[in-house]
């Protein structure tokens, strides 16, 4: 199948605008007549739930957690870009655009990412009129800060807490709309599978997570804002909850998967300390404006360290390796993720890692305190070092912070086009859900953006052209297709609560996640991830034969939902894999070791893989298909990636 | 560590619940409050069991999902944390641990630790939000904000919506968690237009889910984890007496209002 991205021809800066001219308008008395369903209430979700209900769209809005303002859109720390330039100092809407796709590794579409940065400007406008509270300067202007792939200052925030402030603003204007009757909101309900009728998108399923009635919902359109799958890690700084189902079941139902094995392992969290561990928790890229990120010079001082025989404070400036600093002077710590993620697994690799595993390096605030004093740096971080305290029991005030990589963000998603619709028509993507934006490799303070861009600005243009081409006739819920999808709901729910084997599904998940970590992580070859394919496949007929769920499908049942969420992360794992083995180059967060350049960083093949990699579902134990979506740059010329 | 939990069981918001006693074996100092009940609940279910229901989700202390009544405490004994946030290392061995969810009669328990929380969304969607529309605004600069306002509304804005202070207080009262919010609005420019009618609106929701009133106690602003102050709830107070005596005329039926 030919994958058309439908972007607009012309110069970039035109593109978006001329695009939103020549897209069909629904009349304002006619948008009542047409639901929109919206999956998620996250950045990407609650914005466009709000935005569509504003336009007069009749939106249904779901959620799986209790309230729509506790999705993990609020667990955002560091920041949100826009090419504001309010700093004066050489940001544009191009150069935003610039930094966003070298930041990608050259796996993005170039109109797609220019849209992105010409938007962000209206965003923080949008943000400010809500009532978020950003950081602000002494003379009541709003105050930025710098992230990882950029040199201008160009990142909103609001302490290390901007992902919770621009939710929160989201679920304001989503409340809104409740209050207006004009959203009907369904808090704890999971969405277990699309309706599609002649090949369109025209409802979904849902089971009620308290009472596990499982029902039908019809709409126009179906709108995926449900974040993306780290979870597949077991370990990542996702929330418990963040799950691939919905997506997946979407993918099964016919939308494409694109770049799966594109994922973000973000350089500073807290190191792992024992398998009982359930989650990681992300230090912010913030803390890189002022922390320095070093490891010990050599293996004997590393050594005591990690045997607690000798303290941070102690190690002196030569027996120090600032290491960030040294390779890459003019970005400095400020490198792009993958690049400072790797780099850190090199000093850990080489025995130079530091804490009890010795998987982890430093990142050290010594000098910034002496520079700025402690006070400012708390005032700047505060909740980030308190929180840091709270789970180690270390000062990081005192001594430096042990930090080390773990799965942040997944860059694959759904596959969408300009309009941010998958190839089922009727069924959209947005957010982190979608694959769009980010390439290989996203920036840091580029997914909120992302999210809100998609919801605030992108889907209310883009959706009413294809509600005005199928027209505002009720959808009929009596087609049968909806009583079967139902019914293969309620039949695999059955099929998982009879598993009554000797394995619990935590322990499951568990074994996934060892097995992406170690062969779909940081670091890829064709050998293990031809094993880890064979690993997967093995543990997934396991799971369907001696799996382990209890109770029944008429209550608050968290065994069952778990289950259900780790069988299609057993899923989708395979195709991760298949997806790296495919894709023989380096690209940003996709490290194939076979493919490096002589100093170690990833090394591209444009002529092979300047591609767009969509995954097609042909059944059960099928193969899945591979689709190109060729890339590419008529405006950007595709370089080796540099930050030195 | 081992450790005797004590924990409140009940399958649904119809059925009478009861506490049940647990053991808790090899915890590790090192895990989560949370972790630690992942742990009693894999040898529950290993057991065949039905695992303890609780709310969790980012399990960074940000999302607002977890609660917990901990030996007599919202969020346990350690001062402005969630309960996801709560380390092992906060108890010694051999000791009892009661856990019970949110008591009040506006959170009804749904099963076992979770209780319903939807009066809160209520309460929000009454009138907690600036009445604009996606675009047509303003530059975010046109207006400068006094760094001290926006650092304060920025501070009431941190409330997490997790319940604690309604759980902490006798009367189960909502003022902290209302008042944050109105806080929030009441002190940023963008606020002004709607403060009045919004002030009344919330606390007509807030009456009307059934939270008690204020006594000035203060036990909410000790239990919150993300530090919310009683100041808040002095600028609901002042606004709400303003907007009664001086300007309740402006302001529609349809928004609450009504004593």
């Amino acid at each position: 199948m030919s994958l058309d991205a439908k972007i607009p021809q012309g110069p970039l800066a035109e593109k978006w605008s001329k695009h939103k001219f020549n897209l069909k308008l629904v009349n304002p008395a006619n948008k009542r007549k047409y639901d929109v369903i919206v999956v998620g209430t996250g950045l990407a979700g609650a914005s466009a739930a709000a935005s569509l209900a504003e336009l007069g769209y009749n939106v249904k809005a779901f959620c799986f957690q209790d309230s729509p303002r506790r999705a993990h859109s609020i667990a955002a720390q560091g920041g949100i870009n826009a090419a504001k330039n309010y700093q004066n100092d050489g940001d544009s809407v191009y150069r935003l655009f610039y930094d966003t796709i070298k930041g990608g590794d050259y796996r993005a579409r170039e109109g797609n990412v220019y849209r992105l940065a010409e938007v962000s400007v209206n965003i923080i406008d949008q943000c400010v009129a809500q009532g978020v509270p950003f950081a602000r300067e002494y003379g009541g202007l709003l105050d930025n800060r710098s992230f990882g792939g950029s040199q201008v200052s160009r990142t909103f925030y609001a302490r290390g807490q901007t992902g919770q402030q621009l939710l929160l603003g989201a679920y304001s204007a989503l409340n809104r709309q409740i209050h207006k009757g004009t959203v009907k909101m369904y808090t704890r309900t999971e969405m277990l599978d699309v309706v599609t009728v002649d090949g369109q998108a025209k409802g979904i399923i849902t089971r009620n997570l308290t009472t596990g009635e499982i029902d039908t919902h019809t709409g126009h359109a179906v709108l995926l804002c449900t974040g993306g799958y780290g979870n597949v890690f077991y370990l990542s700084t996702n929330a418990i909850g963040s799950n691939v189902t919905a997506a997946w079941r979407a993918h099964k139902r016919g939308a494409f998967f694109a770049n799966p094995c594109y994922t973000q392992i973000h350089p500073t969290c807290i190191p792992v300390t024992g398998d009982h561990q359930s989650k990681l928790t992300l230090m912010s890229e913030s803390l890189r404006n002022d922390g320095r990120v070093w490891a010990p010079k050599t293996v004997e001082v590393a050594e005591k360290l990690r045997k607690k025989e000798i303290t941070a404070d102690q190690v002196k400036e030569d027996e120090r390796d600032y290491f960030l600093e040294r390779k890459y002077p003019s970005f400095g710590n400020l490198v792009p993720r993958d690049v400072a993620s790797r780099n850190a697994k090199e000093m850990v690799d080489e025995g130079r890692g530091v804490g009890g595993s010795g998987f982890a390096v430093f990142l050290d605030f010594a000098d910034a305190i002496k520079r700025l004093g402690q006070e400012a740096v708390a005032a700047k971080y505060g909740n980030l070092f308190d929180m840091y305290y709270q789970i180690t029991d270390e000062d990081p005030y005192k001594q430096p912070m042990r930090i080390y990589p773990a799965v942040h963000y997944t860059m694959g998603g759904l596959w969408v086009d300009y309009n941010l619709s998958t190839n089922v028509p009727g069924l959209y993507a947005l957010g982190e859900c979608n694959f769009s934006d980010h390439g290989a490799n996203r920036l840091g303070a580029s997914a909120l953006m992302q999210g809100l861009a998609d919801g605030y600005f992108v889907i209310p243009y883009t959706l009413g052209d294809y509600l005005a081409t199928i027209g505002p006739k009720p959808v009929d819920a009596n087609n049968p297709a909806f009583a079967k999808t139902k019914q293969e709901v309620a039949e695999r729910i059955n099929r998982l609560l009879a598993l009554k084997g000797t394995k619990t599904v935590n322990e499951y998940h568990r074994d996934l996640g060892h097995i992406m970590w170690e062969y779909c992580g940081m670091a890829r070859t064709e050998e293990g991830l031809t094993k880890a394919k064979g690993l997967i496949s093995a543990l997934r007929a396991d799971f369907w034969k001696n799996a382990l769920v209890v109770g029944t499908n008429e209550e608050v049942n968290a065994s069952l939902e778990k289950a259900g969420r780790v069988a299609d992360f057993l899923e989708l794992g395979e195709l991760m894999v298949d997806d790296a083995l495919m894709r023989r180059e380096s690209c940003g967060g996709h490290f194939r070791l076979e493919s490096q350049t002589e100093e170690g960083e990833a090394l591209r093949d444009d002529d092979h893989f300047a591609f767009v990699g969509a995954w097609e579902y042909k059944g059960d134990n099928q193969p899945e298909v591979l689709n190109k979506e060729d890339l590419n740059f008529e405006f950007v010329h595709l370089t080796q990636r540099s930050y030195k | 560590m081992n450790l005797t939990l004590k924990v409140w069981r009940q399958k649904d918001a119809k059925s009478t619940g009861k506490m049940v006693t647990y053991r808790a074996e090899n915890i590790s100092p090192d895990m989560s409050f949370l972790e630690m009940l992942d742990v009693v609940n894999e040898s529950l279910t290993l057991k065949g069991d039905e695992p303890i229901h609780f709310d969790h989700d980012c399990r960074e202390g940000i999302c607002g999902m977890c609660s917990l009544y901990i030996n007599g405490r919202p969020h346990g004994p350690k001062k402005a944390i969630t309960t996801c946030q709560l380390h092992m290392r906060s108890f010694h061995d051999g000791e009892t641990i009661t856990i019970e969810p949110w008591r009040a009669g506006p959170f009804p328990v749904i099963k076992d630790l979770i209780v319903d929380r939807s009066s809160f969304d209520r309460i929000q969607q009454a009138g907690g939000f600036v009445s604009v529309n996606t675009g047509g605004v303003p530059d975010a600069n046109i207006i400068p904000i006094p760094k001290v306002i926006a650092d304060e509304a920025f501070n009431s804005a941190t409330c997490i919506g997790c319940g604690a202070c309604v759980a902490a207080c006798k009367n189960a009262s909502a003022m902290l968690f209302v008042s944050a919010k109105v806080s929030q609005l009441g002190m940023l420019p963008q606020g002004q237009p709607e403060r009045w009618s919004r002030v009344q609106a919330m606390v007509a929701q807030m009456d009307a889910e059934g939270f008690g009133n204020c006594t000035n106690t203060g036990a909410c602003e000790a239990e919150c984890p993300k530090e919310i102050t009683l100041t808040n709830i002095s600028r609901m107070n002042n606004d709400f007496f303003s907007a009664k005596l001086f300007r309740e005329e402006g302001v529609h039926e349809n928004s609450g209002g009504g004593e």
